[in-house]
């Protein structure tokens, strides 16, 4: 009970709920801008993500990644990593995943766990070299994960078009139908919409999130060196080899989502001009979800809504769906510099709760 | 062509490269020096980039003629200063995490520059060619010098603007009252504010003029090697901006040596093709480079930090 009342703080729900309304306007504002009618959108935009039985099982399919990069992005948070390269994670994780999935033979039961596996740990490979740089070499993550984005854009596109690739084509060989993980019963009743195992396996690593930070040995020494490094140093603990564990552990998460991008939504890999993203929608989920578990679910849902509801507001209200990345990223910027909508929400704390006593929740809050 | 010719054309496309990632770094570099990271210098350039080409794509349909991507040079920057008042008012005032607010920047810029260019130009993903972007310019006589001229004295506006801006800057950092001020708050901001600098603005200066030089350093892009705006027109190089400002220990000739290196492992990109056997590597291996490279270097020479002691850390007066 206790974490969850540590999770459900007052400031822990208002500040979040206010953003994704301020959010909402500043989207409108565009909308307006650009000569469109901001209630026709939004209004496609709730249309195309409950419509039909396909759009829920679509829009289930867009949340699935984002609850793995969401995962990673806060796993790293809580460590005092910022793992920005959960981009390039999860592309190698998609490469990593292909790569099985299309060059070996082998029964299903073998098959598809080995692909996810592969790409996990190509994914946590790459993020531990992120790790590895921080802690030997001193680079801030930052960069150097934003390098290994590139680079693995890059890395994936070599690998597909040099060793996978289809004849003549821009993509890789179908991934054989033993390492898919669609679910096949439960699309057939979606109008075919691509719903996966991976959505489970997020609802599973959500707990096992929780339970690694909060429950055991190693999520305690995590959690030690991200709150204070000198202490957890001077406490005996290899600071070092925490911080490299805690990117490769962080590293799988987004790993597990790309390959199951791959063996449950597109069976290949096509050569990619840009990376697709949901890295770096996976600091919004992180930092909206106040980088716990339950909040980046949440935040997955609200993302993967908007963003495949996104498709809607084009195709019924002729909106560019970039919309939703100036929608997401105005919501990450009012929960990070929360000060901003306190300072909306003062005259409303003060109203309600009498004079004074507001502003002492706010300060109480700040500290 | 013999190899004094081959050399000089890599010195030259290491230039044009170079141009837009000095304007750039040295930026962040001011920014930095205040004590403000700035993660955002990608989506500051993206701004500048965008702006740019749609500025000068109206100036010249407006018959500005010649003077049309001076228009948007212009507008570059200022559009690049009001971009970064939203990360100067979110970290400073709002004392928010400087590093999320830089990505949240990024996210905002590329989102909004392609929603506007989609808007503007009725579903295209990119700007119109500009029939106007910066010429090259051959300085008279000393393009003449063998080798030289065609290396150096044989390029566009921005890089001879960029040079300048350098000396400028380095000579405003360390030898002026306001290099110096700027130097403290970074350094050391509740000494500062005791002696009555205020920290707030010093580091609203610095984070608005990194601002101001991404903006030109985006611009510097699309008006000189691009043409025009689309997504994929910035990739990464504010990020590699970024690693300049470190790999130049946050020294302003440091840097642009460092953004000249980077400009370089691009330039070899453009530059290897002219060679026959270099067209059996697969084009991702150059695509790589550039940014293995960085990481290399920053691998290398991070160890010894020569970075503000403030940098990243909130002012927060009451804890003084």
């Amino acid at each position: 009970m206790s974490i969850l009342n540590k999770i459900f703080t007052k400031s822990s729900i208002l500040v979040p709920f206010v953003s994704i309304i301020l959010g909402l306007i500043v989207g409108a504002i565009a909308m307006l801008a650009g000569g469109f009618n901001p209630l026709l959108a939004y209004s496609s935009l709730v249309q195309k993500v409950f419509g039909t039985p396909y759009d829920i099982g679509e829009t289930i399919r867009a949340i699935s990644p984002l609850i793995f990069t969401g995962l990673a992005i806060a796993f790293a948070y809580r460590t005092g990593l910022f793992n920005i390269g959960a981009e390039g994670q999860f592309v190698m994780g998609m490469t990593g995943a292909t790569i099985i999935g299309v060059t070996l033979d082998l029964p299903w039961y073998i098959h598809a766990p080995l692909a996810i596996i592969v790409g996990a740990v190509f994914g946590g490979l790459w993020a531990a070299i992120a790790g590895y740089l921080k802690a030997k070499r001193g680079i801030n993550e930052v960069i150097s994960s934003i390098m290994l984005n590139w680079i693995g854009l890059y890395l994936s596109n070599l690998i597909v078009s040099r060793w996978l690739v289809a004849q003549g084509q821009q993509k890789s060989r179908p991934v054989k139908d033993s390492a898919m993980v669609t679910m096949d019963w439960l699309s057939s009743h979606m109008n075919n919409a691509r719903v996966h195992w991976g959505i489970v396996v997020a609802l599973v690593a959500v707990i096992l999130f929780y339970v690694i930070l909060w429950r055991t040995k190693l999520g305690y020494e995590l959690r030690a060196v991200g709150f204070n490094k000198d202490a957890a140093l001077y406490a005996g603990m290899n600071v070092n080899r925490t911080i490299v564990k805690s990117m490769f552990i962080s590293g799988l998460f987004a790993g597990l989502g790309g390959a199951f991008e791959i063996l449950g939504v597109f069976g290949y890999q096509v050569v990619m001009p840009a990376s697709p993203g949901y890295g770096f929608d996976g600091i919004a989920v992180a930092l909206l979800g106040g980088n716990t578990p339950i909040g980046v679910l949440l935040g997955a849902i609200l993302f993967g809504g908007l963003g495949y509801g996104a498709n809607g507001m084009s195709f019924e209200a002729g909106v560019p769906n970039e919309i939703s990345r100036i929608v997401i990223g105005s919501i990450i910027f009012f929960v990070a510099a929360h000060g901003i909508v306190k300072f909306f929400l003062k005259p409303f704390f003060r109203t309600r709760s009498g004079k004074g006593k507001g502003d002492q929740q706010g300060q109480k809050e700040a500290v | 062509m013999n190899v004094a010719e081959i050399l000089g054309q890599l010195v030259n496309i290491t230039l044009v490269f170079s141009t837009a990632l000095i304007f750039t770094a040295l930026g962040g570099l001011f920014s930095e020096r205040s004590g403000v990271i700035n993660i955002g210098l990608e989506g500051l350039m993206v701004v500048g980039a965008f702006s740019s080409a749609v500025i000068t794509d109206y100036a010249t349909k407006g018959g500005m003629g010649q003077g049309s991507p001076w228009v948007g040079l212009l507008a570059a920057m200022v559009f690049g200063i009001v971009f970064s008042l939203l990360h100067a008012v979110a970290t400073i005032t709002f004392k928010a995490d400087q590093t999320i607010v830089g990505v949240v920047i990024n996210i905002l810029a590329s989102g909004l520059a392609i929603y506007l260019t989609k808007s503007i130009y009725e579903g295209s993903g990119q700007t119109p060619t500009l029939d106007i972007p910066f010429h090259k310019w051959v300085i008279p006589g000393l393009s003449d010098i063998p080798f030289l001229g065609d290396a150096i004295f044989t390029a566009y506006p921005t890089t001879y603007i960029v040079i300048v801006l350098c000396i400028i800057g380095y000579f405003v950092l360390f030898r002026t009252p306001f290099g110096l001020r700027l130097r403290a708050v970074g350094e050391h901001p509740s000494s500062a504010d005791t002696v009555g600098i205020s920290v707030t603005k010093y580091r609203y200066i610095g984070v608005m003029l990194s601002g101001a030089m991404a903006g030109l350093g985006g611009a510097t892009i699309t008006l000189t090697t691009t043409s025009g705006f689309a997504h994929n027109t910035i990739s990464g190089q504010g990020f590699i901006a970024i690693a300049a400002v470190i790999f130049g220990r946050w020294n302003p000739l440091g840097v642009a040596g460092a953004a000249i290196f980077f400009g370089f492992a691009q330039a070899l990109r453009t530059w290897m093709q002219l060679f026959d056997w270099a067209r059996d590597i697969p084009s991702e291996v150059f695509y790589m480079l550039p940014y293995i490279l960085t990481l290399l270097v920053l691998a290398v020479f991070t160890k010894r930090s020569f970075a503000p002691a403030a940098l990243g850390e909130p002012y927060d007066p009451a804890k003084r």
